[in-house]
């Protein structure tokens, strides 16, 4: 039992030995200079990655609160490797930073908060695990101390976070009066098309149509991304988003299966809605985390689209296109970090000109947006092909036409970053950026994730082997 | 032969670029493997008559085939039958005409010929293709390098043409995924030749023909998405728009016949009144609209809207004759209209105009330049002993075929179109060319260099191989026509 316990546990437990580490480092009397702790932690942070690989192992822990399982171990492995990522793409914001070890406290928490929230096999286990991951991440949107608008995120953040929180204990509230169970098992064998169930249904996907942001849920997204700094907002809209995404199919698809008809229609409308909303918004911003924010609300529309499918492709689909966005996302806010952090500057107009002075950086950011909007020969198009492969699965071509047509908007926006990158001239384009090795390193790994993931099927054949063996 | 190797060749092309230092020796890496991506090309040639005159009667020949996507059984399937060996070789002949026209490009060459060869091994892959979504994947290929090169190298109001065109060809492939996605969950197959071989329900074929025919369509400027054509190829660079309009138009002709009418031929005849007046408007409209043009390069684009149209005329007509005259027409079209860009480069090299009215009398100072320009139009126009005349009487013969009075109007209307193409070209030709020198300034100027000339020597080849002796090409289609034909006259006899 016990074995079975730290093994079962391995990848949250690590975490937490992590995050004790960092909170005694933080305690202790020794002054850290900036540089060693972050490459510290770097380590620490890689070492946790390459753990998740190895003795993999299915089952339940906690009288069936806990469970895990081979797919589980692999998404939480992804949501590892966008942490690490991130990590060091941050490292010349960080380095500067007042407060080093509570920000990586606090991001930790988050991140063991979605790893129990990917495990739970409860509602009630998955709703402590979604606070987990949630309140610290308002914490995080006030990171740039001195500045108000990041004040501002934090608490708009929190307040709207709050607001979805109470909608989805009403949900469950409401699950555990008509049906007296909150396991997700017996859920799926009792729940029924009761007016109760399916209005408690609805009130659980408003939660976590707030958390993915998917539209008309969407409203506290863009101010949140635009005042936190660029480190918490890419990752908000990328790891905290697949965190939820993951749970979400798997909810969909394992637990509310006897209203399969029911939620069918439902994410209809919210993909198209949110591919629509997104894309509309996205087409007029001028700061490039809104404008990222915004896209990444249409990327939601598409992956919705996918869920849509109702079958192991749609499934597979979905995680495999969360790879690639966790790759081409990061990608994008990598170098946004990286300038926001060496010059300060943000907008879309101080970025014409830049392939003048960064050759290389236009074209890790080039390709990381071709990616988004899903061009060959970059993974995007085969994660955006399969996505809406499996939502026509179930015949429904309209959906999948008004999608495709959204791909061509998207790419609009995408191109105009390109054009401003490589034709628009400036007056004073932004200087040579020195990269450092760090943020290098993580340039390298999404610009190679995102050219081997697609050409090389391996990945998408893996996890649908996964899937299969789940379902 | 292995089939990979055409793309494989500019793989490494392009990777052999990256390294590179200098202009002269990026330029000499582009031109050896766009060279050795010709012999290539020859080879295949050579081992594919060999293997039909050995009485290989398969359909497609030098199939290869690995699983590439398992999940949805996509796989990596290749294979040519004699269409896909003549738009090979027409590729490979337009991609050395473009670097050597482009050979004393200064501005950021590398990335000028990185991209130019990128965008080549799109085409290679897809006239190559015989799975949906490696052909797909190839279609979609070359958005990036399209963009790049004319926003970065165009001229003009380049960014906006370089967005509409991006823009618009996506929309095509978006209309092409559909009917692509509808083809695989009612045959639940990607391959061509499996779906080739079931019966596609007629329902089916009716609700997604028209998606993929028009997406393909927007591709090749099916009259009324057109309008990326004369802007997109006027703005860009002069490597580019040869390649455009020699090339990337072709892949939506090819994609119409390939895709849309061989595997949906049911919904193809339904069609096909419909794609007949589209053909037909685009080649009056297209026709009249360039007489109205005062700029060289809009003259051309808007000629190729015409002559593109007669492809489609061709296709939507479904007699064997028609669609010979409509694949004869594209090598046609392709290696004339790359022709016509490249001289038309090479005067605004010299000249720094476009503009017919700024120009006068060229054949005083570039007697070779001037030559290349009339041989270019007069292959427009149709005149006997070159591609163009082949191709349009081709299209022509088919078309009269049909005896129902819809068809044979249609068929003189199009005819019609010639007199109209004979007056812009010979109108442009006369000012330019032969007229009073307008500019004085011009009599300095130098005539064709070395790299020009063998680039307009290269594709004057093919142009008077094909007219003078067609019998060649149309041997090597023939198979490939005839098996297209075969899938439509099934259905006739049903």
């Amino acid at each position: 039992m016990p074995a079975d316990f730290f093994l079962l546990m391995k990848q949250e437990l690590i975490i937490t030995i992590i995050i004790f580490i960092l909170l005694f480092l933080k305690i202790g009397k020794k002054e850290w200079q900036n540089r060693s702790l972050i490459n510290f932690i770097n380590t620490l942070l890689f070492i946790n990655f390459i753990s998740g690989f190895f003795a993999a192992r299915n089952g339940v822990l906690f009288g069936d609160m806990f469970r895990t399982n081979e797919l589980l171990i692999f998404e939480k492995n992804l949501l590892n490797l966008g942490t690490l990522i991130l990590s060091l793409q941050s490292y010349h914001w960080l380095k500067k930073h007042k407060h080093v070890p509570e920000f990586y406290i606090l991001l930790l928490s988050t991140l063991l908060g979605m790893f129990f929230m990917l495990s739970s096999n409860n509602l009630l286990m998955f709703y402590l695990a979604l606070e987990l991951s949630t309140i610290p991440l308002a914490a995080l949107a006030n990171f740039d101390l001195e500045k108000p608008r990041s004040s501002e995120a934090a608490f708009k953040m929190i307040i709207s976070s709050a607001f979805s929180s109470g909608l989805l204990l009403f949900g469950i509230s409401l699950v555990y009066g008509t049906t007296g169970t909150l396991n997700f098992e017996e859920l799926a064998k009792t729940f029924t098309l009761h007016p109760l169930n399916l209005f408690s249904f609805i009130l659980l996907i408003s939660g976590f149509g707030f958390k993915i942001s998917a539209v008309p849920f969407h409203l506290w997204t863009a101010d949140v991304y635009e005042g936190s700094p660029v480190a918490v907002t890419s990752y908000l809209s990328v790891i905290s988003k697949s965190a939820i995404l993951f749970v979400l199919v798997s909810v969909l698809y394992h637990v509310f299966i006897p209203l399969n008809d029911t939620w069918y229609n439902v994410f209809f409308l919210l993909s198209v809605l949110t591919m629509i909303t997104g894309n509309l918004f996205a087409l007029r911003q001028q700061n490039m985390k809104r404008f990222l924010a915004f896209s990444s609300i249409a990327q939601v529309g598409f992956i919705l689209v996918g869920i849509t499918g109702q079958s192991a492709e749609g499934n597979t689909s979905v995680i495999y296109f969360i790879l690639i966005y966790i790759f081409s996302n990061l990608g994008a806010f990598g170098i946004i970090n990286l300038v926001s952090a060496v010059t300060g500057k943000e907008t879309v107009d101080d970025y014409k000109g830049f392939y003048k002075n960064n050759k290389a950086l236009t074209w890790v950011l080039a390709i990381a947006l071709f990616s988004l909007a899903g061009i060959p020969p970059t993974a995007g198009f085969f994660g955006k092909f399969f996505l809406l492969l499996a939502g026509a699965g179930k015949g429904n071509y309209l959906l999948i036409t008004i999608a495709a047509l959204n791909m061509v908007i998207s790419l609009y926006y995408y191109l105009r970053i390109i054009k401003a990158m490589f034709m628009d001239e400036s007056d004073n384009p932004i200087e040579p950026v020195k990269t450092g090795f760090a943020p290098g390193l993580a340039m390298i790994v999404c610009v190679s994730g995102i050219v081997i993931t697609g050409l090389a099927s391996g990945a998408y054949q893996y996890i649908y082997s996964l899937v299969k063996e789940i379902r | 032969m292995n089939l990979s190797l055409l793309i494989l060749v500019p793989l490494l092309t392009t990777m052999a670029i990256l390294p590179a230092k200098g202009r002269k020796q990026i330029r000499i890496i582009a031109l050896i493997g766009s060279v050795v991506q010709l012999l290539l090309c020859f080879i295949l040639l050579y081992f594919y008559r060999q293997e039909r005159k050995a009485g290989n009667t398969a359909h497609f020949l030098f199939e290869d085939n690995y699983s590439w996507y398992a999940a949805w059984k996509i796989n990596y399937h290749i294979g040519v039958d004699g269409i896909s060996v003549a738009m090979i070789l027409l590729t490979a002949c337009v991609v050395i005409a473009g670097v050597l026209v482009s050979w004393k490009a200064e501005k950021l060459s590398k990335e000028f010929f990185f991209l130019l060869i990128f965008l080549s091994l799109g085409a290679y892959g897809f006239f190559i293709s015989l799975d949906l979504f490696t052909l797909f994947f190839f279609l979609e290929i070359a958005v990036i390098p399209k963009f790049l090169l004319i926003g970065i190298w165009g001229s003009g109001k380049k960014e906006y043409s370089a967005m509409k065109l991006a823009l618009m060809l996506m929309g095509g492939s978006a209309l092409v995924f559909v009917g692509l996605a509808g083809l695989y969950f009612n045959t639940n197959s990607f391959d061509i030749l499996q779906i080739a071989g079931m019966n596609v329900p007629a329902e089916v074929q009716n609700l997604f023909f028209p998606f993929a025919f028009l997406g393909f369509g927007i591709f090749t400027a099916l009259f009324p998405f057109h309008t990326w054509v004369p802007d997109g190829h006027s703005s860009a660079p002069t490597a580019a728009s040869m390649f455009l309009a020699g090339i990337s138009m072709k892949l939506g002709g090819y994609g119409c016949l390939r895709v849309a009418t061989y595997l949906m031929p049911d919904a193809a005849q339904q069609y096909s009144q419909i794609i007949i007046v589209l053909a037909c408007i685009a080649i009056l409209y297209g026709a009249f609209a360039t007489m109205m043009q005062t700029d060289l390069k809009y003259i051309n684009a808007y000629s190729s809207v015409s002559h593109c149209g007669f492809v489609l005329l061709g296709i939507g007509m479904l007699t064997k004759t028609a669609i010979d005259g409509a694949v004869l027409q594209m090598i046609s079209h392709g290696l004339m209209t790359a022709l016509f860009f490249a001289v038309i480069g090479m005067i605004y090299d010299r000249t720094h105009t476009r503009q017919v009215a700024l120009l006068g009398g060229l054949m005083k100072m570039m007697p070779f330049i001037s030559t290349v320009f009339v041989i270019a139009g007069l292959c427009s126009l149709g005149l006997p002993g070159f591609s163009g005349f082949v191709a349009e009487i081709t299209v022509f013969m088919g078309s009269w075929e049909k005896a129902e009075a819809f068809y044979r109007i249609a068929t003189i209307t199009a005819c019609a179109s010639i007199v109209v193409t004979a007056v812009y070209i010979l109108r442009a030709a006369g000012k330019v060319i032969m007229g009073p020198v307008v500019n004085n300034e011009h009599l300095s100027l130098p005539d064709a260099e070395w790299n020009e000339r063998l680039a307009a020597g290269l594709l004057i080849a093919g142009i008077v191989l094909i007219g003078a002796a067609p019998f060649y090409l149309s041997d090597l289609i023939n198979p490939g026509t005839e098996m297209i034909m075969k899938k439509l006259t099934n259905l006739l006899n049903k």
